[in-house]
């Protein structure tokens, strides 16, 4: 039997789905051959989706990429559950798999040792997030949500101690509630269309007569709220500071995608189900995204000012950036959008990164000692002391090869979350701009509509936000700290990943023409869905002999 | 049936609100347990209520899908609810742990100041 591409398309959900099980039968003293066999099966998933990505992009058509079909158990489309590769499913899993071989490698630092079974939890968090970007059912979605949720539970736990359980408690709450809208939506959907299959609603929403719209609408809300508590939408969104702050610093690292599944499936769903009409421009729902995207970007840049810890700091970075994509989304442009999956991919890397350096910035400091020298130092109470140590002080700091490897690390961060060049962070933005600022293509001279200014001047405003917190961060980290702080001892396999992660966006800079090339055929296919719904609805159905 | 089941999911979601909004953890845990019972009711009940209707047909054989029972909500519900099942456990534990770490039962970790 020839092995067809189609047949790769699984390959991202067993393999981790396996190795994950397999791990269950070994003793966690056996440290070693966990790591080997985890790492090992990353690194699989990462020589897959680029073999993926190489399928979906430059397979078939020039433009229009291949819609490759996975028909489990070899149902007719569309009936039964199906995966479907396009463009952004293989960028999203490619972007996985590359958080996953940075974040492992860190946690063998010494964090899989904090708990048990972390690798099972690990693969089995990467077998839902794959299985999210792939499936082609909304039932199917909601069973890999969950298995990605119930490792991350995990996860957040990992571990353990009071501030962890505290803030696991809420973020299991809420994501149990929030699965509970994700159902009734879900159901709200079914019960109008009578189908599950993403493909197969999108040919019958429009379809639908108008008594039963408002329940098929009022289902897709529901549905959206379900995700906008993943992706943190303000105001739904106060739970996600403080349950990333607590998690352990690879968790985190590897959370900042989880966000992204929200993004990644309000883009994918609002942008198949719902088409522009005339009386609702923009299409259904587009307007929530734009201003709870704004409201969720001012949030989060006043966030990141008022947080002292550098985690929370993280934790908002995470919120601005989903604001951004939400605002981008809402305003329903090919080029936003493509900016917007740049901006995407950048940030992603830049925040995960992010997430670890934190760790290892405040391993050698004391947390509750420095958040209370802040205080001290609102209240100007130091101020005497400071001056008579001055005298004694030796003209000069050496300054340990860590600090100085951390720092450049630091500074690269701040400058991708401000948005600054040289770095992607500021390729993204400048697209994204840019593309609002031309609404009708680029040299055309069209009216910018008043909404795009407000997103402009926010957009621009959380880019400073930014970079005066991580200022007052990186000055207080690296060169003045208010406590008396040691050397903070960092393994090499800690540096590594987060080195790693940045060479990424540098590479992301580097090659910016064609990745942004990348993106805007992906932003087309997805402001145009016919070659998705037709490559789902029309795949040949052959029974094996 | 309608009215009956309508009120049955209507009472059930709504004291689960209302458990799920209050301060100790085991009434948040009962809260979502009764929410997640409204929700599956109400998954079944997308199907459209039918009486003494198989979910199955013949294969080859013509027929009237009015006369049958939509067996897709039913394996919807079905995994709904090992889904619940599992994360509702999950959730006990975590419970659990909280009142042995904080010494409450409160979500927070502690009382309110009042």
């Amino acid at each position: 039997m020839r092995l067809d591409p189609e047949h790769l398309v699984i390959a991202p959900i067993l393999i981790p789905f396996v190795a994950g099980a397999l791990l269950l039968f070994f003793d966690d003293r056996e440290r070693r051959l966990k790591a080997i066999v985890s790492i090992l099966s990353v690194i699989a998933l990462f020589v897959i989706s680029v073999a993926l990505l190489r399928i979906s992009h430059t397979d078939g058509t020039a433009n229009e990429g291949r819609v490759a079909v996975y028909l489990l158990g070899n149902w007719p489309s569309p009936f039964a559950i199906n995966l479907v590769l396009d463009r952004l499913s293989a960028m999203m899993l490619m972007l996985t798999s590359v958080l996953a071989i940075s974040t492992l490698i860190f946690s063998f630092g010494r964090w899989h040792r904090a708990g048990p079974h972390f690798h099972t939890l690990f693969l089995l968090l990467l077998m839902g997030l794959n299985g999210a970007f792939l499936t082609g059912d909304l039932f199917n979605l909601f069973v890999f949500f969950e298995v990605m949720l119930a490792a991350s539970y995990g996860l957040v736990l990992h571990g353990s101690g009071l501030l962890r359980v505290r803030a696991g408690l809420h973020y299991i709450a809420i994501n149990l509630a929030a699965s509970l809208l994700f159902l009734i939506g879900v159901a709200l959907i079914y019960g109008v269309t009578g189908t599950l299959n993403m493909a197969d609603l999108a040919m019958r929403i429009p379809k639908i007569d108008e008594e039963n719209r408002m329940m098929l609408e009022s289902g897709a809300a529901i549905l959206g709220v379900a995700f906008f508590i993943k992706a943190g939408m303000w105001p739904l969104s106060f739970w996600l500071p403080t349950t990333y702050a607590a998690a352990p610093a690879p968790v985190a690292a590897i959370f900042a995608i989880m966000s992204k599944v929200g993004i990644y499936v309000l883009l994918r769903l609002s942008l198949l189900f719902f088409e522009e009409t005339p009386d609702m421009p923009g299409g259904f729902g587009s307007q929530v995204f734009f201003f709870g995207g704004m409201a969720t970007i001012a949030f989060g840049a006043i966030g990141i000012l008022a947080s002292q810890g550098l985690g929370r700091l993280a934790g908002f970075s995470v919120l601005v950036s989903s604001g951004t994509l939400l605002a981008s989304i809402g305003l329903v442009q090919v080029d936003v959008t493509a900016g917007a999956l740049f901006y995407l991919v950048s940030s992603t890397l830049a925040i995960s990164a992010f997430f670890m350096l934190v760790e290892l910035v405040e391993r050698g400091q004391n947390a509750v000692a420095n958040v209370l020298a802040i205080t001290m130092e609102a209240f100007g109470k130091s101020d005497e002391e400071e001056e008579e140590e001055e005298e004694e002080e030796i003209v000069g700091v050496a300054i340990p090869r860590t600090i100085a490897v951390l720092g450049i690390s630091f500074v690269a961060c701040s400058i991708l979350l401000a948005g600054l060049p040289p770095l992607s962070g500021f390729i993204a933005k400048f697209v994204i701009l840019t593309a609002m600022l031309n609404p009708e293509g680029l040299g055309q001279g069209s009216a910018i509509p008043a909404a795009s200014w407000w997103l402009v001047a926010l957009l621009i405003l959380s880019g400073l936000s930014a970079l005066i917190a991580m200022g007052r961060a990186g000055i207080r980290a690296f060169w003045a700290p208010p406590v008396e702080t040691s050397a903070p001892r960092v393994l090499l396999i800690e540096i590594v990943p987060v080195a790693m992660l940045l060479f990424m966006t540098l590479i992301l800079t580097v090659q910016a023409g064609p990745v942004m090339r990348f993106m805007e055929a992906t932003a087309i296919s997805l402001h145009a869905p016919l070659s998705y719904i037709e490559g789902v609805m029309e795949i040949p159905h052959t029974v094996p002999q | 049936m309608e009215l009956v089941l309508s009120i049955g999911i209507g009472v059930l979601a709504g004291s689960g609100i209302w458990l799920l909004l209050r301060p100790r953890t085991y009434q948040v845990i009962i809260g979502l347990s009764l929410l997640s019972y409204a929700v599956n009711l109400f998954i079944f009940s997308m199907g459209r209520l039918t009486i003494n209707a198989p979910p199955v047909i013949k294969a080859g054989t013509e027929i009237d899908p009015a006369t049958f029972a939509d067996p897709v909500p039913q394996a919807l519900v079905l995994t709904a609810i090992v889904i619940g099942f599992a994360t509702t456990a999950l959730f006990l534990v975590v419970l659990l742990a909280s009142r042995g770490l904080t010494g409450t039962d409160h979500v927070d970790g502690k009382e309110s100041e009042r």
